[in-house]
Order: C-alpha cells, then sequence, then structure tokens
C-alpha cells in the first residue's frame, strides 16, 4: 500500500519533469552566433529542391515549427517584409498560394528555407541580405503553418487588423480556397 | 538608530529632484500638477495625523465608568462622529474642486501649437513632425526637441499594443491606445532636457522603452529643425565608406531609413541623423560610435527581445559601419 | 438516503440529554480517511481547506514578490530576464488577488457565518465542496504553468492588444483566461451560499438589526461578487474567443475596441478589491468590541455604511482609466465618486475610534492587528483620495506611487484584519490558542516591515519609476531607495514566516483555549471550540444584539430538530422567525465529481472549442448524479 503510493508520486514526478519539456511556450530571444551560423548549413539537392535540414535545429527540437513564439515572429515578418504583396496572406496573387497545399518546390521546410534566402525564377525575390538565417526559419516555420491541414496548440491566431481570411488556427484553411492547379 | 535616522531621511530624500520627476516641474502643466500634489499631500497629511491622534487619545484615555457618564459620552460621540463625517464630505468635496480646477487650468486650445505625431511600437518612438508642406515633414526617433515657450501638442498613436506618453517633469501621461487617437498638450517654459519613460506595460522590453524631450530657445529648434530636413551626412573618410556600403548593403537597410542612401526601410527608426541623438535604443545607451558597435552586434543581448535582429557582421563591417553611423549627425 | 425503518424523524425532545450530542455526531459526522476527504460538506471543513490553501498560495505569491525585489534591489541587475519577471509580477498579482485574497476572505466566511448566525451548516452544502475544488484546480492551473515556465506574462490585468491574440502567442494568456474562470465559479457558489445562509437561516430572533457586523459584511460581499463576477467571467471569455476562434470583440480594425476590454475588466476590477476589503472591516466590526468591552459603537451607521460602499463601488471603475483619453467630463465624474467612497469608509473608522474611546482597551494581537490596520489603511485611503483626482493620477498612474498605494490598502486594509481574524478565531477552529508573544513579535514587524518597504515607493512614483519594469538603468536616482525597499521586504517576509511558523506550532501544541478564550459577545463562542460537526446541539434562540454578554448564563435555545436526519431551522427574512425544518446535504462524492468534469472542460476549451461541446457531457453526467433525487422528506412533498 505504501508502496504503490509511492510509486505513484514517483510517476507523477517523472510526467512532470518529462512536461517541463513544454518547449511550446519557451520565449527565445538570442540564439548564440555560433548556433545561428549553424543553421545556415542546409545542405541543399543539386536542383533547389529539398535536402538535409541543419543539425542544429533538430537538437533545439525544431522550434520553428512548433513553438508558439517564433511562429509569430515568422507571421510578424511575413507582414513587415511585405509577403502579402505577391502571396497576399496565403491565397496568392502574383506569387503562388502558400496555403492550398501545393508547394512548386516541394512541401519540406529546406525548399521553402532556399526559396527565401536564395530566391527562386520567375520572380521570387532573394532575402539574404534582408533578413538574418534566424528570421528566415522563423518566415519558413510559419509559411508552413500556413498550409498545414491542421492547427497546433503553437499555430499563431489572427491579427489585429481588418480579416482577409481565416486565423491560422482555424483548420482547415485549405476548405475555403479554389483547388490547387493540376500538374503541369 | 539614531546614526541611521539621518542616513534614511537623505536616502529618502535623494534625487527629489531630477530629470524624469514630477517634482522638478520644466512646464506649466506639470507646476500645476506640483502644487496641486502638495494640495492634497498637506491636507492628507494632516487628517492623517489628526485620526492617528484621536486614536492615541482614545488608547490613553480613562473610559467613562459610571452609567450617566457613559450615556453622555454615547450622545456626545454622536454629535462628534457626526461632525467627523461631515468634516470628511467637506474636505473631499474640497479636494475634488480643487481636482477640477486643475484640470480646467490644465487644458489648453492655443492655436500656435507645435503639432508632432507620435507613434509607440514595441520598444520605441517614432516621432514626426508635421508641417501644412510635406517637404518640411520630419521623422525621427526616441529624442524630441520643441521650443521653450510654445505649446506642443502631441498626437498619440499607437502602431501594435497600448504603450503611455510620459515625461514627468512636462506634464501627466497619455495612452497610445491602438484605434483610438489620443492627444496631449504641454509647454517647456525653460530650456533643459528631461527623460520620459513609456507608462503602460507593453511586452518584453517595456522597462526599456524610454525618450528624451529637449527644450531650446525658439532660434536652436529652428535650426535644429532645419538640420533635421537635410539628408544624411557624407561619409568623410574611405572606413565611413565602406560602413555606408554595409549599411546599404546588409540587412540594415530593410528596416531603416538613411535618407541619401539607399537605405529606406521604414520598421525601424530612422537613421538619418542617429548620432545627433544622446541615447541610442529608446534610452539605453548614450550615442558613441562604440556603443553603435556594440548595440548592433549583440542587440538581443543589451535589449533581450527587442526586434532588431543579430546582423552578422565581420569585424571590419562592424568597425566600418559603427564609424558611417557616428558620422550622421 | 437511509431506508424508512422505524423512527426516521426522530426528535431532539424525544432522546435523552446525554445521547443527544451523540446522535447528533453521528448523524452529522464526516467519516475519517481519503473518503470523508473527498466526500465532506462540513462548511468548517471546507472553509479550513480554502484557508490553508489561501495561506498556500499568499506563500507562494509572497516569494514571487521577494523575487521581484531582489531583481529590482540593483539597476541593470540580471537576476533574472525579462520574459520570466514578466511571468512572476503577472503570477505574483494574479495569485494574491484571485488565489489568496478573494478565496481567504470568503472561507473565512463561508466557516463563520453559519456559527455566527446559529445553524448547522451553509445553505448548498455540496456546491460549497464543489467551489473548493474548483478553487483547488484553478490554482493548481495557474502555478502548474508558471512552474513549468508558460506562465501568463501579461500583467494580472492583461490588458488587449497585449494579451490579444497578435502579441501573447501560445496559450499563455488562455491558461490566465480559463484560470479567471475557476476562481468565478468558485466565488459565486459561496456567494450565493452566504446570501441564501444569510437571509434564510438564521437563528430564531436575530431579526437584521441583531445579526453581527461581519455577517453584514459578508452578506454585502456576497452581493458584490454576484454582479461584478460576471463583468470579469465576459471579459475573459471574450478574450479566449478572440484567441480561440477569431473573434473580433478587442480588434479595433474590425469594429472592436481595445478600451472595452478595460471597462469590462474594471467593471469587475474595483469591485472586486472591495470584495477583498468588506469582509476585513466586517471583521474588524466584529473583533474590536471584544478588546474594549463594550459593545460597537454605531451599529446602524456601521451597517449602512457596509452597504453604501457596496454600492458605490460599481460606480468608480473608470478612476483606472483615467489615462486612456476619455471625455473629460465623464473622468470627472468618476473623480467626484471615487472621493465619495471615502465618506462611508471615513463613517466606519469614526465608529471605530469612537468604541475605542469610550471602551477600556485589551491590548492583545487581534487588537494590536487592529492598530495597524487603522494606521495603514488611513494612509492607504489617503493616497486614495490623492489618486482619485483625474490631474494627479495623469502623473502617478501606473508608477509605484499606485503600488505603494494598493499595497497599503490590500495589505493594510485586507491582510492587517485578516490575521487578527485567524488569530482571534484560531482557538475556535482548532481548539488551541495563538501564541501571545508570537503575535506581538509579528505585528511588530510586519508593521515595521511593510511600512519601510511600501512607503518609499510613493517617493519612487513621483521620481519616475513606472510599474512592472525588469529593471532600470544606473543613470536614473532610483537604485538607492530600491535596494532599501528590497532590504526592507525581508522583514515584511520574516513577519509573515514567524505568522506561518506561530499557526503551524499552536495548532499541534498550543495552549488549549476554551469555549470563549477572549470572552466575546457573538454565538460563535457558545459552542465548544472547535466546534462539533452539527454546531450547536441546540440552535440558539437570540434577543439581542450581543447574545453572550447580555444572557450571562444559559442562552434560550429552540428545539425539536431531528437527530437522525441532517436538518437545520428556516427562519423569515427581516424577524427570522421560524418557518420549516430544512434537509440539509449528506457526504456526496459528486460535487468532487463534478469539479473534475467541470476541470476537465475548461482545461480542454484552451486548446479547443469543442472541448466546450464534448466536455459537457462528462459535466452533464456527474450533474445528474449530484441531482437525483435522495429520498428526502422534500421531494415527497
Amino acid at each position: 500500500m505504501m508502496g504503490s503510493r509511492a510509486m505513484a508520486w514517483r510517476g507523477a514526478t517523472i510526467a512532470l519533469l518529462l512536461l517541463a519539456g513544454c518547449k511550446r511556450e519557451e520565449h527565445q530571444t538570442r540564439l548564440d552566433p555560433p548556433v545561428a551560423e549553424a543553421l545556415d548549413a542546409v545542405a541543399a539537392m543539386p536542383n533547389g529542391i529539398s535536402g538535409r535540414p541543419p543539425r542544429a535545429i533538430a537538437v533545439m527540437g525544431e522550434p520553428y515549427r512548433s513553438n508558439a513564439y517564433q511562429l509569430s515572429q515568422g507571421k510578424r515578418l511575413y507582414a513587415w517584409f511585405n509577403c502579402q504583396s505577391c502571396h497576399a496572406d496565403g491565397g496568392g496573387a502574383s506569387g503562388p498560394a502558400l496555403m492550398d497545399g501545393w508547394w512548386r518546390y516541394g512541401p519540406d521546410p529546406v525548399s521553402v528555407f532556399i526559396s527565401i534566402r536564395d530566391g527562386r525564377p520567375n520572380g521570387m525575390p532573394s532575402f539574404r541580405d534582408a533578413l538574418t538565417t534566424e528570421q528566415i526559419w522563423q518566415l519558413t516555420g510559419y509559411v508552413q503553418s500556413l498550409g498545414a491541414t491542421s492547427s497546433t496548440a503553437a499555430s499563431p491566431n489572427r491579427n489585429d487588423a481588418m480579416q482577409t481570411r481565416p486565423a491560422e488556427n482555424q483548420v482547415p484553411s485549405m476548405a475555403t480556397l479554389p483547388s490547387p492547379p493540376t500538374a503541369r | 538608530m539614531r546614526r541611521a535616522l539621518p542616513v534614511l531621511i537623505a536616502l529618502l530624500l535623494a534625487g527629489c529632484g531630477g530629470w524624469q520627476s514630477a517634482n522638478d516641474p520644466g512646464g506649466p502643466v506639470a507646476r500645476d500638477l506640483q502644487g496641486l500634489f502638495w494640495l492634497f499631500t498637506i491636507t492628507c497629511g494632516l487628517v492623517w495625523i489628526a485620526v492617528m491622534g484621536v486614536l492615541a487619545a482614545a488608547l490613553l484615555r480613562r473610559p467613562p465608568g459610571t452609567k450617566e457618564e457613559r450615556e453622555r459620552a454615547d450622545r456626545r460621540s454622536v454629535q462628534v462622529v457626526g461632525g467627523a463625517v461631515a468634516g470628511t464630505v467637506l474636505i473631499v468635496a474640497g479636494l475634488t474642486l480643487a481636482s477640477y480646477f486643475a484640470t480646467r487650468s490644465i487644458a489648453s486650445d492655443n492655436p500656435h501649437e507645435l503639432v508632432i505625431r507620435l507613434r509607440g511600437y514595441q520598444w520605441w518612438w517614432e516621432v514626426t513632425y508635421a508641417d501644412e508642406r510635406p517637404d518640411r515633414v520630419i521623422r525621427t526617433a526616441n529624442e524630441i526637441h520643441i521650443p521653450v515657450g510654445r505649446p506642443v501638442r502631441f498626437e498619440l498613436g499607437s502602431v501594435d499594443v497600448i504603450h503611455s506618453f510620459w515625461v514627468p517633469n512636462l506634464s501627466g501621461k497619455q495612452d497610445m491606445i491602438p484605434g483610438r487617437n489620443n492627444s496631449i498638450v504641454l509647454t517647456a517654459d525653460r530650456p533643459g532636457s528631461w527623460r520620459g519613460q513609456c507608462a503602460e506595460f507593453c511586452g518584453l522590453q517595456h522597462a526599456h522603452m524610454a525618450l528624451h524631450v529637449v527644450a531650446e530657445p525658439e532660434e536652436d529648434f529652428e535650426r535644429w529643425r532645419s538640420a533635421q530636413l537635410a539628408e544624411a551626412s557624407a561619409p568623410a573618410t574611405e572606413e565611413e565608406e565602406a560602413g555606408k556600403r554595409v549599411l546599404e548593403g546588409k540587412a540594415c537597410a530593410a528596416c531603416h531609413t538613411v535618407r541619401g542612401t539607399e537605405a529606406a526601410g521604414t520598421l525601424g527608426p530612422d537613421l538619418t541623423h542617429v548620432a545627433g541623438r544622446r541615447y541610442l535604443a529608446a534610452g539605453m545607451l548614450p550615442t558613441t560610435r562604440g556603443a553603435f558597435a556594440a548595440w548592433i552586434a549583440d542587440p538581443q543581448s543589451v535589449k533581450p527581445g527587442n526586434n532588431m535582429p543579430m546582423v552578422p557582421l565581420s569585424a571590419d563591417e562592424l568597425q566600418s559601419v559603427s564609424a558611417y553611423l557616428a558620422r550622421l549627425r | 438516503m437511509s431506508a424508512a425503518s422505524g423512527d426516521n424523524d426522530l426528535r431532539d425532545i424525544a432522546v435523552a440529554p446525554d445521547a443527544l450530542e451523540a446522535r447528533l455526531a453521528h448523524t452529522w459526522r464526516t467519516p475519517g480517511g481519503l473518503r470523508g476527504f473527498f466526500t465532506t460538506v462540513d462548511h468548517k471543513l471546507i472553509a479550513r481547506r480554502y484557508i490553508i490553501t489561501a495561506f498556500a498560495f499568499l506563500l507562494l505569491g509572497g516569494v514571487l514578490a521577494m523575487l521581484m525585489r531582489l531583481q529590482l534591489a540593483r539597476p541593470e541587475a540580471r537576476v533574472i530576464g525579462p520574459d520570466f519577471y514578466n511571468q512572476v509580477f503577472t503570477t505574483h498579482g494574479t495569485t494574491m488577488m484571485f488565489l489568496f485574497a478573494v478565496p481567504v476572505m470568503e472561507a473565512v466566511g463561508a466557516y463563520l457565518v453559519p456559527l455566527m448566525v446559529g445553524t448547522r451548516n451553509l445553505a448548498f452544502p455540496r456546491l460549497n465542496a464543489y467551489s473548493y475544488w474548483v478553487y483547488l484546480a484553478g490554482g493548481l492551473l495557474l502555478w502548474g504553468a508558471f512552474v513549468l515556465d508558460i506562465g501568463p506574462d501579461i500583467g494580472w490585468f492583461a490588458y488587449v492588444p497585449l494579451s490579444g491574440p497578435q502579441y501573447a502567442p501560445g496559450k499563455r494568456a488562455d491558461i490566465w483566461a480559463q484560470m479567471i474562470t475557476f476562481t468565478e465559479i468558485a466565488a459565486l457558489a459561496v456567494a450565493v451560499e452566504i446570501v441564501v445562509t444569510v437571509f434564510k437561516q438564521r437563528a430564531p430572533g436575530m431579526s437584521l438589526d441583531r445579526v453581527p457586523l461581519f455577517v453584514w459584511s459578508m452578506l454585502v460581499t456576497a452581493f458584490v461578487v454576484i454582479l461584478a463576477m460576471p463583468a470579469v467571467v465576459i471579459a475573459s471569455s471574450a478574450l479566449i474567443l478572440d484567441r480561440l476562434v477569431g473573434t473580433h470583440f478587442f480588434n479595433p480594425a474590425e469594429g472592436g475596441d481595445a478600451l472595452l476590454w478595460q471597462h469590462l475588466f474594471w467593471f469587475f476590477g474595483h469591485p472586486e478589491v472591495y470584495i477583498i476589503f468588506i469582509p476585513a472591516v466586517g471583521m474588524v466590526s466584529s473583533i474590536l468590541p471584544t478588546f474594549v468591552r463594550r459593545p460597537i459603537f454605531g451599529y446602524l451607521a456601521l451597517v449602512l455604511a457596509l452597504v453604501g460602499t457596496g454600492l458605490l463601488a460599481f460606480g468608480l471603475w473608470v478612476h483606472h482609466m483615467f489615462t486612456t483619453g476619455l471625455p473629460r467630463v465623464g473622468e470627472s465624474f468618476f473623480t467626484a465618486s471615487s472621493m465619495a467612497i471615502a465618506v462611508p469608509s471615513g463613517i466606519q473608522i469614526f465608529c471605530w475610534l469612537a468604541t475605542i474611546w469610550m471602551g477600556r482597551p485589551v491590548y492583545r494581537t487581534p487588537f494590536l492587528f487592529i492598530l495597524a490596520f487603522i494606521a495603514t489603511f488611513v494612509l492607504g485611503g489617503l493616497t486614495g483620495v490623492m489618486v482619485a483626482s483625474v490631474p494627479l493620477d495623469s502623473q502617478v498612474h501606473d508608477t509605484y506611487f499606485v503600488v505603494a498605494h494598493f499595497h497599503y490598502v490590500l495589505v493594510g486594509g485586507a491582510v492587517f484584519p485578516l490575521l487578527a481574524a485567524i488569530t482571534y478565531w484560531f482557538p475556535k477552529m482548532t481548539g488551541r490558542m495563538m501564541s501571545e508573544r508570537a503575535g506581538r513579535w509579528t505585528v511588530g514587524l510586519l508593521f515595521a516591515g511593510f511600512n519601510l518597504t511600501f512607503f518609499p515607493m510613493h517617493i519612487l512614483g513621483l521620481q519616475g519609476m513606472p510599474r512592472r519594469i525588469y529593471t532600470y538603468q544606473a543613470d536614473l536616482p532610483w537604485g538607492g531607495m530600491n535596494l532599501f525597499v528590497s532590504l526592507c521586504s525581508l522583514m515584511l517576509a520574516a513577519g509573515f514566516l514567524l505568522f506561518f511558523v506561530d499557526a503551524f506550532r499552536s495548532a499541534r501544541g498550543g495552549k488549549p483555549a476554551g469555549d470563549n478564550p477572549w470572552g466575546a459577545a457573538t454565538l460563535e463562542w457558545a459552542t465548544s471550540s472547535p466546534p462539533p460537526a452539527y454546531n450547536f446541539a441546540h440552535i440558539p434562540v437570540v434577543s439581542s444584539a450581543n447574545p453572550l454578554w447580555d444572557n450571562q448564563g444559559a442562552l434560550p435555545v429552540a428545539s425539536g430538530l431531528s437527530v437522525n436526519r441532517r436538518e437545520l431551522l428556516i427562519t423569515s427574512m427581516a424577524e427570522a422567525r421560524p418557518e420549516v425544518r430544512e434537509t440539509s446535504s449528506q457526504n456526496s462524492i459528486w460535487p468532487f465529481l463534478a469539479a473534475v468534469t467541470t476541470t476537465i472542460l475548461l482545461i480542454w476549451s484552451i486548446f479547443s472549442p469543442w472541448g466546450v461541446v464534448w466536455g459537457s457531457i462528462p459535466v452533464a453526467v456527474t450533474l445528474i448524479g449530484w441531482f437525483w433525487p435522495r429520498g428526502m422528506p422534500e421531494d415527497d412533498a
């Protein structure tokens, strides 16, 4: 009886400590410069599509995909650096839509990162000189959340602005869009 | 204990004046507020002392003994308490009236106001000097120059969350609320330089969102204003020329404007005359070349959470860009 | 629940006197062990639990305060960073306001009100049990989040847009908003119970003008809770809706208003501080007569002042918004009303002074706390008069001046009376006295420590130090005084620690107290210390406002209540004439289960709006179990 009670307490403590790895809410405002530099080390495929992500991302627990603060920073950068001028709020204008689940260069984060960092043919500018690597990863994570088929607890919410699209945590956003282009 | 008391008093009185203090007015509004403050403090202090005095007397006295004394004391107490309540009502009404009069005297509708638009960002201040002629509109950040003796109307807005504009030496505060147009009028009646600070919790760096107000005689103000209209000073040395290229080529230009260069970003403070401001980063670092370098090298250590990224620069690039920025008076 | 066999309505007149207490004890008992722990509906046990939990939160909130003082002691200190500091001060304020101050006042009321009005239990005892578990869940939610570094960081009043969907990423603000719902449910439940108990369960003969002042204060507080809490529930629900579902209550670009939050919150927030303060002055009015050995002076004036304070409290809220740019005429009205509330507070202070003037003081610890309260609260109230003025407030709003003001009125005006009340009623609750010597040291340390810590903050505010800053720069003249304040806060902490230590030690080994160790006048002292589960063997009959003083010797009692069924007496509202016998509920597990399902619903809804839909099914199941008819006489009527 005493033994099982003690076991229960021990189990609860362990569970609590595991939960302490709750990285979703952490506000990490500064990356050490070596880490920031390591984030640039993607090994891209020769066609510029997909590749191996930097190890630092896995070590950090993939914050750009699952951390609410990093996603909100990505959302801020999306507005600040005027991505809306070509991509609208994800629905696409002169640039392709980012919300319809169709990715010209593949859906994985490395492709998106390379698109933003190096630019792409037919009009996507390179942001290597305008953004730091960390910021490009924040944008990458955000863009991927735009195209997600399900929201997570870390997804950003609506902005305090005129509403032009459902919030990222209101899914499925794909359902409200016209269907993606068929194979070319 | 006896030796501690003067130290205590000295500590308490230390900095009664000061450059972010309501007790050192630099203008009529702040002076009226200080007068009102002393009226209230003295009145309320006397009331507190009176209440404590009555309490002490109540504790020390001998209570009535016989039944008649008790009944007489009861009756008298009713009268005294009634009188005290009446006194309270009078004092409270008087203080309310004093407050109303102060509000009236603070309000101003002088038509010769200088109009400055102040927009709060997380965590800096965008200052725009309005003018009917669009080519005379000045945009700067974090430091405000005003002429002595002329009322200045600040039109307050916010880009993100609620901030609050507060320069205690000159006036009370007014919130900057997104979606609302607030304004506040103040006047400096002597030259001086005062510090203000955001007074509404606005996030991670609310503690470091300060601004400076510099009041100068009219001619000096106009001279400053004309100087602000000019484009950025041209680089004088090769190092500064290299710094200018770094500024235009690296991420700096994406967020900052330096008129006269290719940097035309509008996300961060205008840097055209940044070296002419006394402080960097909204009141955090005194403006020196070294401060530029320290700020640019690692803004997240100086002001963790602020929106300026840590742009990787080589040592030479850092040297040259800080030299160039130090030239931008 | 017992089968109808033989006498299921055995009255107390039919039982021999020496067997009466044993039978009542059996009927009203709480079983031991875990079963009793989760099923009790005894108001005394639940209220004691509430008080202990609330004081645990006080301790936790105090630790956070010491952490803040450590960080602020030196300029540009790096003890804790801005993100953690924001969580610390948010959790400190939220804990103190929602998890300590309101619950502890309601809990002291829940313990004392039935005893003071001469009844056997609160109205709706299972609701009382439910409210404790919901309160505990809310507190654990907040502190669990804080411990995991995901605590809210938006300030205890969470202004939008900073707490809105764009600027507060993640779930931190949602945790805060939902915790509000937990504590509101708990507070509303206790408030309803108190209103009904005070109106309908008083001892025969306890007409409204004989009701103890503490009971009056709890009645007024309960009404203020009922009318004010819904505003914050609306506000927090609107915030969660904005954040979770994408509504636009507070989005100016789509027709919402950032100021709407402030109005909704402060319409609750100002009455909230009176919810904390009014029970405290009721405690003072009930304790003071015992220590000056004469009845309170000005009973009617004090009752009217309590009611007046409660009413006026709803007309002040805009004084928290004086710098938001509202029209001047409107703001001026609130200056007048904020100053006007000084009048009923003043009435109470003058009546107390008159009571002391005509009495013979007995300098025991509760009385010393009351003296400390008068000195501190009057100062805080006077700085309140200062910040009520719009122009003055424009200088001191959101600075350390206001921090000083509200700590003076909350610590001076509520915590000191609370500690007086705990010391005073500790013998009743535990049967043992607290140490008089430790009590005097506690009063001294707290009074000196508090004033030395918080008085300099007035000066800091006037010198320009804003609130909620995690540090300040060295070239500002605040460093010396901040260091002084931080050092003096150790004295304040020492006072609280001494109080806790004394309470613990006295609960185990203090001097045994009799029924009425202080020689007091009200009904709770007419039963043993601690009271038996059934409070009174017979319901007393009251013929004056100070029954134990005016009926030296035996109190007349009412008889005829059942002994093998839990029963109490319902009386009329104004004159307290007996009306009916009412069954009081048995121990039950359903309140605990309903609290568990409520917790699941509320926490689920932080993460998904479907939590409200699917989570309401288990809640409905537990409510059905709770309300299932139990064969009580009322069910057959």
